[in-house]
């Protein structure tokens, strides 16, 4: 195997100095070991310094490096490069005001997931030991608690992008969702009525994006369905 | 002269990982007016990575005692930890991971409800008879589950976060108290003063001086940069820890969770070559142990693949089941990087970077502490720091894993704890900042603006990361050590002369690299010297001139070099205080050859 040439169009936009947005076409040359979209745009960047993403853990899971790629959202540091139809083409990540680059402002995005209240409420007074728990009680909140934060999910879904200040998005509704089942939480019953709205859960029209897109293959259309179950259930 | 604005609080915490938030936590709930600055959005901090465990001796599946675990940790870093912080931090663990899971932390479970523990390196029961159950375990993904629990804890105690602000130095006045720090807004790039009552650092690791690291890219040591430029000595430096299963080729990390669950280490002809190097502990022995025995057998020519340059770590004798339950993010990982999925087929390993050990010298209640120049050891007023930045010391010349996460629980609540009883103790005033400490910062960001003729801020770390890998690695050698030090200061001048083309003031992030690449090359120049000059082996520090002998076991030669190092930037002078071998209520745990 020899160093191999990866071509890309990047979204670029620096409102330090530039009018409008545009697309540049560049390209890198890659090691064999360089396989994952961000090792490229770690060498871009010594290219043309530039050039700006966020980027930490590389190894997908830290959330940081969530861009729309080729159309669909992903982490660059996990994504091959093989697997890349070329010109690659590198967006922000859709919806979001643009920072720089592909830097997008995350405020919205973070305001939703606080509003769900994430975090375990139990106002019995605690035990001297650990709270115990089932294993398979344990189990529900498997597929639940491994988000990332990416955004990836709440970035691909139409209805988030159109009432971004009144639906939680995907991502807010799994973390709901991960509180909701967690049976240390006492406070079900306020969670589900802060849900209770035409818009900060029912916009969800079960479209999947989210589902699609996820890379750490979580599910959010599922706990979405949950949560809506719980709330009729709740009527009846 | 140039102004800066200004805002002022009863606490500034600089990093928002596992001590970071278990600090911050503290401060919010007593009331203290808190600033929390993190170069990212909280749960994007390093600590998201960790994977196997929080160790503390619940003796949730077998017998455990605190007593155990303290001597274990003692033996793990050769003797050099101090014996009051070890017995601090194994006392007060079993407390601080239950009050973790009362947080909402969604550890693993055993059948009777209580949290679920697996072995892990190093760690046994009864002074270091058998391995034990010690480490506690949100499935391999401890770090993320514990981190994002944290930030939810601090969510709901209305800590105030700054995100994406990097704190670029910290300022002293003339006595040396310290009286916050300037950060930049990266969004922007204005500068601010953040002055405060009380300043806690928490800024992790710095596993980026090398050039093959488990480390994230964040992980640029800004807390010990900061602090060496301020007149801070760093200790220990020189003790960095190899984990020994860095995926080959790529350095992320796979888990000694997977050797605690089963795995086996294979050299080329399968041989399970640990019963060689560690007949009890076998692949569970320490990770400074394992990771030479690897080294070895790579060296001799018993590694794996074309190359022979890697080891195999097999779990593909482990039940499938175990495998995607226990260990899904490792599975991930390894299809993801290695190209093999670990049920079918072993994993291609080698030893890499991954944990300082040294740091800013603190006590075990975080506060830091400094030599005064007249053989006193004295605290530095208004100055605390917790976590991988901190070296309280606990982990002495080699880390034993899950140490860190309870490292960051224990000394994250003491160092928040002694910071609100000096910030409530008396009316703290808020003094004039130095005109000087703004110039001193403010040169430095005007410099690297204004350089033209420069060095690439690309060409100037990789020089150090390669200097670093060749010559101060697993093993030592006294010549490569020799030249590493001259060529270490030689990366330095490149460093003083980094060149950005970015001028932009939004989201500059060319900026930031070049402005972090000031603090790795403190950390680097700070371990390449202290390594030089201690010429024994101990820990993760092994050199080729430590004569094995009756009275220096393995290289380890207490009547000399049973000391701290303390690196003072200035002058790179070297300075040296003893350990502490008196703990706070048990015996001391007495000198011995290390095996396991
Ligand atoms: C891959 C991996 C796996 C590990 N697994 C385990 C394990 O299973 N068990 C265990 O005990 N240990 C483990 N460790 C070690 C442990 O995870 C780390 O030592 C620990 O998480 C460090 O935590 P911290 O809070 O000190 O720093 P970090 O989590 O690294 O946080 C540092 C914080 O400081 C901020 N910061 C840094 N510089 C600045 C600046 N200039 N201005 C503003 N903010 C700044 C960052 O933004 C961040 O918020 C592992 C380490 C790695 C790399
Ligand atoms: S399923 Fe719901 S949340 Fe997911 S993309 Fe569709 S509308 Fe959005
Ligand atoms: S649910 Fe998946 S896509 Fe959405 S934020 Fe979490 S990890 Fe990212
Ligand atoms: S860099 Fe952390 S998820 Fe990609």
């Amino acid at each position: 195997m020899t160093t191999q040439t990866v071509k890309f169009s990047i979204y670029r936009y620096d409102p330090d100095k530039d009018k409008k947005p545009y697309m540049q076409d560049i390209s890198v040359e890659v090691e064999p070991g360089e396989r994952k979209l961000l090792d490229a745009l770690v060498k871009l960047k010594v290219k043309d310094d530039t050039l700006s993403f966020r980027r930490s853990c590389r190894e997908g899971v830290c959330g940081s490096d969530a861009m729309n790629i080729n159309g669909k959202n992903g982490l660059a540091c996990i994504t091959d490069i093989d697997t890349l139809k070329q010109p690659i083409e590198l967006r922000p990540l859709p919806g979001m005001p643009v920072v720089r680059d592909l830097i997008v402002d995350m405020t919205q995005f973070f305001k939703q997931y606080h509003s769900i209240k994430p975090y375990v409420v139990n106002d019995t007074p605690p035990p001297e030991k650990e709270r115990l728990q089932s294993p398979e009680d344990r189990k529900e909140l498997d597929g639940l608690y491994e988000c990332i934060l990416c955004a990836c999910c709440s970035t691909s879904c139409p209805s988030f992008w159109w009432n971004p200040d009144k639906f939680v998005g995907p991502a807010g509704l799994l973390a709901a969702y991960r509180f909701i089942a967690d049976t240390r939480d006492t406070t079900i019953n306020e969670r589900l009525d802060n849900l209770e709205d035409p818009y900060r859960l029912f916009r969800c029209h079960t479209i999947m994006n989210c589902v699609d897109v996820c890379p750490k293959e979580l599910n959010p259309t599922k706990a979405i369905g949950k949560i809506k179950e719980l709330m009729i259930k709740r009527v009846a | 002269m140039a102004k800066l604005a200004k805002r002022t609080f009863d606490a500034v915490v600089v990093g928002a990982g596992g001590a970071g938030l278990r600090a911050a936590l503290q401060l919010s709930e007593a009331g203290l007016k808190t600033a929390v600055l993190s170069k990212v959005f909280p749960t994007r901090s390093h600590t998201v990575a960790a994977q196997g465990g929080v160790s503390a001796s619940l003796g949730n599946s077998e017998p455990d005692h605190w007593h155990w675990h303290m001597y274990d940790t003692v033996k793990g870093s050769d003797w050099l930890g101090d014996q009051d912080a070890i017995e601090f931090m194994c006392r007060a663990a079993p407390q601080a991971v239950i009050e973790l899971e009362h947080f909402g932390m969604p550890f693993d479970r055993n059948d009777d409800g209580t949290i679920y523990q697996r072995p892990f390196g190093g760690h046994m029961s009864n002074f270091g008879e058998k391995p034990v159950r010690r480490a506690c375990a949100a499935a391999d993904r401890t770090g993320h589950a514990m981190l994002h629990a944290l930030y939810q804890r601090n969510v709901r105690a209305n800590t105030q976060f700054f995100v994406e602000w990097m704190a670029l130095d910290m300022i002293r006045d003339a006595e040396g108290k310290v009286l916050g720090v300037i950060a930049m807004e990266m969004e922007t790039a204005e500068i601010v003063i953040f002055q405060a009552k009380a300043t806690l650092f928490a800024t992790g690791g710095a596993g980026r001086i090398y050039y093959s690291s488990t480390n994230a890219f964040i992980n640029t040591g800004d807390g010990l940069g900061m602090a060496a430029r301020a007149g801070i000595p760093l200790e220990d430096m020189e003790f960095w820890q190899f984990h020994p299963t860095g995926v080959a080729g790529a350095g992320v990390l796979i888990t000694e969770g997977v050797r605690g669950e089963g795995g086996i280490l294979r050299n080329a002809s399968g041989e399970r070559f640990m019963e060689r190097y560690a007949p009890v502990a076998k692949d569970l022995a320490s990770r400074d142990v394992v990771s030479r025995a690897m080294v070895t057998e790579i060296n001799e020519g018993r590694g794996c693949g074309a190359g022979k340059d890697h080891v195999l770590l097999d779990i593909t004798h482990l039940d499938p089941e175990v495998i995607k339950h226990r260990l899904p993010g490792i599975r991930e990982i390894s299809i993801k990087f290695a190209g093999v999925d670990p049920i079918k087929a072993p994993i291609p390993v080698v030893p890499t970077c991954h944990y300082q050990m040294g740091g800013i010298p603190t006590n075990y209640h975080g506060e830091v502490v400094v030599p005064d120049g007249a053989g006193n050891h004295v605290v530095v007023p208004g100055f605390y720091a917790a976590g991988e930045v901190a070296c309280a010391s606990v982990h002495g010349a080699n880390r034993l894993g899950t140490n860190s996460l309870l490292d960051l629980l224990v000394f994250g609540k003491s160092a928040g704890d002694s910071l609100i009883k000096y910030v409530k103790g008396e009316v703290r005033s808020m003094p004039e900042i130095p005109q000087s400490e703004i110039d001193r910062t403010l040169a430095r960001v005007d410099r690297l603006n204004n350089q033209t003729n420069g060095v690439e801020v690309n060409d100037a770390r990789l020089a150090m990361q390669r200097t670093m890998q060749a010559h101060c690695g697993v093993f030592r050698f006294k010549d490569m050590l020799k030249q590493g030090v001259e060529k270490i200061l030689e990366v330095e001048k490149m460093v003083q002369k980094t060149q950005i083309k970015d001028k932009s003031k939004v989201f500059n992030t060319a900026r930031i690299e070049a402005l972090e690449l000031d603090n790795l090359i403190e950390v680097a120049k700070a371990t390449m010297i202290s390594a030089e000059a201690r010429t024994e082996s101990r820990g993760a520090h092994v050199r080729d001139d430590a004569p094995d002998t009756p009275a220096t076991p393995n290289g380890r030669d207490d009547a000399n070099w049973l000391k701290h190092t303390l690196w003072h930037r200035e002058g790179n002078k070297l300075e040296y205080k003893p350990v502490n071998l008196t703990p706070l209520t048990v015996e001391t745990i007495e000198l011995k050859a290390r095996s396991y």
